[in-house]
């Protein structure tokens, strides 16, 4: 349970100097990465305070990602609902179609400033490997996409647009098969060819700097929603809602906001067949603290410190830990963390494409699902900006096959 | 004194430098553990490095990844890797044991817990590879409250002031990553260990051992010529993967290599 604290943080000091926010975060890995973690986190200091780079940065996002992404009145949708107006921001009408590039784009500007020729990533659903892949090809580094073997099948299309790009996309048999054995053998990777390559971590997760660096990149989300929306209505909106997996376009579009106190927050965990079930991807909801891939956070593990098998219909949202700073936002209560079924997302997904003609990925569908039970509950004077994460072009087989149709 | 510390200076009073073998407990079942440990000590092993079996080896290569699956059908937990410490102590009251790992399944149970046990089943040792010195100082604490060396690992990235703070948070000995990857990589280059190794001795009067690579009796004996220690794993794990379905077969396997190099070691030439 979520135990709310005295004293309101001020939310920008974190993370500390180390990385942590509250008892979250910090940097668990071998000893033999610890120096180029300090390396990157010089350099993400350094361009980050670069009025050079941020100014080829901005040039990327508005003229290769296609930024500023609309903040759209979604007026069928919050009519049926018959409560609070429900805004989307676009961040499905990126280029790569998530909101993952923004991010990429940014790490690979990195990657060229520090020197290095290789970039890997891992990925799930196959959005942030395609984002990757995408960059590296236009900044002409060599790429390699570490995939779960399971992912791999089930994301077959995105598999292929990584290769259409020019990555190499390496099938990881070990584990679950999934995301988490994917971030390991891509830090694998990159503790063997530390001294060429940049591993561009695609969530909010990982060692320190990633969860501070990825949502710096990410918060651009929030920032534009922010004046999107005091433009469009005078006034800040009575709540945020974005589905939480690793938890970046949570955090991106949540940062900015932090500090408005009248502004709500609900991320969506993936609760898969039902928390109950056990077959779910909902750590924040029914996970503990412990440590994995870099950080302290909150995982779906046993009681013995393994880390348990997850389940989520959406492969983007497949994994059992959440970046650290969700699990510092959970315990201060200044955001509430709630599960989402498969089937609620399903229904979700159906809802948004029929009313408002946009198909979004089963990830934002979890976010869909949770402003269908919001909505209602407030009135039509308050308004509720959701985080269209991504487009749902990647999910139509997987849709298919669970209402039984054959394409 | 500790184990560990009587160990590393019997043996320098003999001139001679310390082969520590690595297995993962309960590869591939449970039951082949102690007599393994048993096996590897008869044949020449003077510290054992159990390691503690993780659903997410993220510093291992295959070989060790394949043997932690391994281990985890049979639901391997710490605990029960400590209960495999305390009947290996009941025939072996002396040779030391470090247990390997990653930091979840110790935190599952609560530093000072898992440093009771250990102590009181007969541990000596704790390296937990995803654990820095920043992020130590906690179990640290508990570790050496309860006469556990808490052991470092050092790396060929790691720069003066790091080794430094390395070295003055450990005990026991240290431990040097011979090349930048995971374990049971490719061969090492013995020159520039030697180099790094002479580095480090400017931090530290701890014995140093190194690890990472080391697959054969010659480069056994070329870094024992350099190090305090020579640290075998994924060689001796290769072993037990080829046997799986005979692990006596599978010790002897092992304790054949472990002889072949203590002896590359001990001999003078």
């Amino acid at each position: 349970m979520s135990t709310e604290n005295q004293q309101t943080p001020d939310w920008g000091a974190f993370p500390d100097a180390r990385g942590h926010f509250g008892p979250y975060g910090g940097r668990f890995v071998s000893e033999t990465l610890m120096e180029p973690l300090l390396e990157l986190e010089a350099a993400y200091r350094k361009y980050l305070g670069d009025a050079d780079f941020l100014a080829e940065l901005d040039r990327d996002l508005a003229q290769y990602v296609g930024r500023p992404s609309p903040l759209y009145l979604a007026e069928r949708l919050s009519r049926e609902l018959g409560g609070a107006r429900i805004y989307l921001k676009r961040e499905d009408l990126n280029h790569t179609g998530a909101h993952k590039v923004n991010n990429t784009i940014g790490q690979a500007l990195l990657a060229k400033r520090m020197g290095k020729t290789r970039i890997i990533a891992e990925t799930g659903a196959g959005q942030h490997g395609v984002a990757t892949a995408t960059v590296a090809a236009r900044l002409g580094l060599e790429c390699v996409i570490y995939m779960g073997a399971e992912d791999i099948q089930r994301q077959s299309p995105n598999v292929y647009r990584m290769r259409l790009l020019g990555a190499e996309v390496v099938p990881v048999s070990s584990g679950s098969r999934t995301l988490k054995d994917a971030l390991n053998e891509a830090m694998r990777d990159w503790v063997t060819h530390v001294d060429d390559t940049f591993y561009i971590i695609g969530t909010v997760a990982g060692p320190h700097p990633y969860p501070a660096m990825v949502r710096d990149f990410q918060a651009v989300i929030g920032r534009e929603a922010r004046a999107q929306y005091l433009e469009a209505t005078g006034q800040l909106p009575d709540a945020l809602v974005a589905c939480v997996g690793g938890g970046s376009n949570a955090i991106g579009l949540f940062h900015p906001f932090l500090d408005d106190a009248g502004v709500a927050m609900y991320g969506a965990e993936a609760a898969g067949e039902g928390i109950d079930s056990g077959h779910h991807s909902a750590p924040l909801c029914a996970g503990r603290p412990g440590v994995l891939h870099g950080n302290r956070t909150y995982l779906m593990e046993d009681a013995d410190g393994q880390i348990t098998e997850t389940h989520s219909v959406s492969a983007g949202l497949d994994y059992p830990g959440v970046g650290p700073e969700h699990a510092w936002l959970k315990d201060t209560g200044r955001v509430q963390y709630v599960p989402v079924t498969d089937r609620e997302a399903l229904e979700g997904f159906h809802r948004l494409t029929r009313t408002e003609g946009i198909i979004p990925a089963l990830e934002s569908s979890h976010a869909i699902a949770q402003v269908m039970k919001l909505a209602p509950t407030l009135g039509p004077d308050q308004g509720i900006i959701v985080n269209l994460s991504g487009r749902g072009d990647k999910d139509i087989n997987t849709v298919a096959r669970m209402e039984g149709i054959e394409l | 004194m500790s184990r560990i510390a009587a160990r590393f200076e019997a043996l320098a009073a003999q001139g001679r430098k310390a082969l520590i073998p690595y297995v993962t407990a309960g590869d591939p079942d449970p039951d082949n553990t102690v007599p393994l440990m048993h096996a590897m000590v008869q044949a020449g092993a003077d510290i054992i490095e159990l390691g503690v079996p993780f659903s997410d080896p993220m510093a291992d290569g295959p070989v060790i990844q394949q043997a932690c699956e391994r281990a985890l059908k049979h639901h391997v937990s710490l605990r029960r890797v400590l209960e495999m410490v305390r009947a290996f102590r009941r025939d072996d009251p002396d040779t030391p044991v470090v247990l390997m790992g990653y930091l979840n399944p110790v935190e599952a149970m609560g530093y000072e817990t898992l440093a009771a046990e250990a102590a009181a089943a007969g541990v000596d040792g704790l390296l937990t590879v995803d654990l820095p010195p920043e992020e130590s100082e906690d179990l640290a604490a508990c570790l050496q409250g309860h006469g556990v060396d808490p052991i470092f690992l050092l790396a060929p990235t790691s720069n003066e002031a790091r080794m430094d703070a390395i070295c003055r948070a450990a005990s026991g000995f240290v431990y040097y990553v011979s090349l930048k990857g995971v374990t049971g990589a490719a061969t090492l280059d013995v020159d520039g260990v030697a180099r790094r190794v002479e580095g480090i001795r400017r931090h530290t009067g701890l014995p140093v051992g190194v690890g990472f690579g080391i697959r054969d009796a010659a480069t056994a004996a070329r870094v024992s010529r350099v190090a305090d220690a020579v640290v075998v794993g994924s060689a001796l794990v290769q072993q037990v993967a080829a046997h799986v379905d005979d692990p006596a077969a599978g010790r002897a396997a092992v304790a054949a290599l472990l002889g072949e190099m203590r002896q590359a070691m001990d001999s003078t030439d």
